[in-house]
């Protein structure tokens, strides 16, 4: 088997199908080690299905993805894989105490520390109900069961959806420290795009069960641009006939102004009389989320 | 040490708002040398943002020789960016005051001044050359225990 220390979650060709039809299909990505990437996609995209089929809750229909190169389920990923799952699941009747407890008998490498340690700066205390604890506490329990796992794979989904915005803050940063202590890498989906703008180094945006944007964030923005100027009379979509439509993300014409964001592969035709920007991250983000293009690399995604 | 903050709003990237803060503690005198920066852990607890984006900070600063790591201790400043003759009360001070004075005497609004004291400054002063791409590299965790 080979292994990629680079590559924490790599997938080759995956689908899975339900009776509803394909909800992932063709994906090809291979997520960095070490790393934060962000998983975007409309509801109904196949991000709680990936997530499933990295933790082996869920088998592939097709082709395979593998977690630091080992299959999802096996005794050598789940040791590694830890997944915190949208509801967030613990057993209100345990005392925080016992549910650490529960967590150090399922996990032969447990960090009892680490997972206390979390505990308490929340100023949790050990013997409350589980059942009791306000929305931000249950969080951090789930979070302190998620990092005493010692996990190298730390899967999020929607980790901070129902909580407020100081405790999603405080949630957010209890994460980003025990990356920086650990390096582990994390998979985190999010509907709010502005907070991952942040938090996360690489973006992995799924529509329709496929991979629509897939690398650096850094890169990424600085690889698109956000175009502004005089609308071209003589084509549809505003812009200049000589431009590669292949590169073009969306476009929309208002008045005499065209507005549009664009893979950046050259110089502009008439490069003087457009305002020319890098897109945030949350802009193209939201570009990609809107498109229906497909700007795969390749000069066929032309459309 | 310093505390940093993060306008999400403001459309300047996340480290060079870091960067930025640094260099505006060092010319207050907030920092001084010998301070130490807070490491990786302190700053993404307290704002949350990806560890990369503070290491990425820590080593702008480090390329301009504001600040050194030293391994296993943390990352410390080599060097003030307070300067006297910038001081409120200097003679360079008076002298702005003055000439903003019969710029707005002349008639010209603010933005004006700003855009034609911009131009002198570009003139002046080269254009800042651009940091090198980033691109984080892949980490274990000894790589980041250097800040501990």
């Amino acid at each position: 088997m080979t292994d990629d220390p680079t590559t924490a979650l790599r997938a080759t060709r995956l689908g899975r199908r339900f009776r509803g039809g394909w909800a992932l299909r063709d994906c090809d990505f291979a997520l960095p080690a070490g790393r934060i990437t962000a998983l975007v996609g409309p509801n109904g995209a196949g991000k709680s299905t990936l997530f499933h089929l990295a933790t082996g809750l869920l088998r592939p229909t097709a082709g395979e993805l593998r977690v630091f190169g080992a299959e999802p389920g096996s005794p050598a990923a789940r040791d590694r894989t830890a997944f915190l799952a949208q509801d967030k699941p613990l057993y209100p009747r345990f005392t925080v105490e016992e549910t650490l407890r529960f967590g150090r008998e399922l996990n032969g490498d447990w960090d009892q520390a680490a997972a206390e340690r979390i505990v308490r700066a929340g100023d949790i205390p050990l013997d409350a109900r589980v059942g009791a604890l306000s929305q931000g506490q249950a969080t951090r329990v789930a979070l302190a069961l998620a990092f005493g796992k010692r996990p190298g794979l730390l899967l999020l989904d929607e980790p901070l959806a129902d909580l407020d915005p100081l405790v999603r803050i405080e949630a957010m940063g209890l994460v980003m420290a025990e990356v920086a202590d650990r390096g582990i890498t994390v998979v985190m989906s999010s509907h709010v795009l502005s907070e991952l703008e942040n938090a996360c180094d690489h973006v992995l945006l799924l529509k329709q069960g496929a991979v629509r944007l897939d690398g650096d964030a850094q890169q990424l923005c600085e690889t698109h641009v956000r175009i502004t100027g005089l609308a071209d009379p003589s084509t549809d979509d505003g812009l200049p006939p000589a431009l590669d439509r292949a590169g073009v993300v969306e476009a929309s014409v208002t008045g005499r102004q065209v507005h549009a964001l664009l893979r950046h592969t050259g110089p502009l035709p008439g490069d003087d009389r457009w305002v020319v920007e890098n897109p945030s991250l949350e802009d193209l983000l939201l570009a990609y989320l809107r498109s229906d293009s497909t700007p795969a690399p390749a000069p066929e995604a032309a459309a | 040490m310093i505390a940093f903050r993060i306008d999400r709003r403001s459309g300047v990237a996340t480290y060079l708002q870091l960067v930025q803060q640094v260099r505006q503690a060092l010319r207050l005198g907030v920092l001084e040398p010998g301070d130490r920066l807070p490491t990786a852990r302190e700053v993404v607890e307290a704002i949350a943002v990806n560890p990369n984006t503070v290491l990425r900070a820590y080593r702008e600063l480090e390329r301009e020789g504001l600040v050194e790591p030293r391994p296993g201790r943390g990352t410390f400043v080599r060097r003030s960016l307070s300067r006297a003759a910038a001081a409120t009360d200097s003679p360079l001070r008076a002298e702005a005051a003055a000439w903003v004075a019969r710029a707005r005497a002349a008639g010209l609004e603010r933005e004006d001044v700003a855009a034609l004291a911009a131009s002198v400054l570009d003139d002046s002063f080269p254009p800042p050359e651009l940091p090198p791409p980033f691109i984080p590299a892949p980490r274990s965790p000894q790589t980041l225990e250097e800040d501990t």
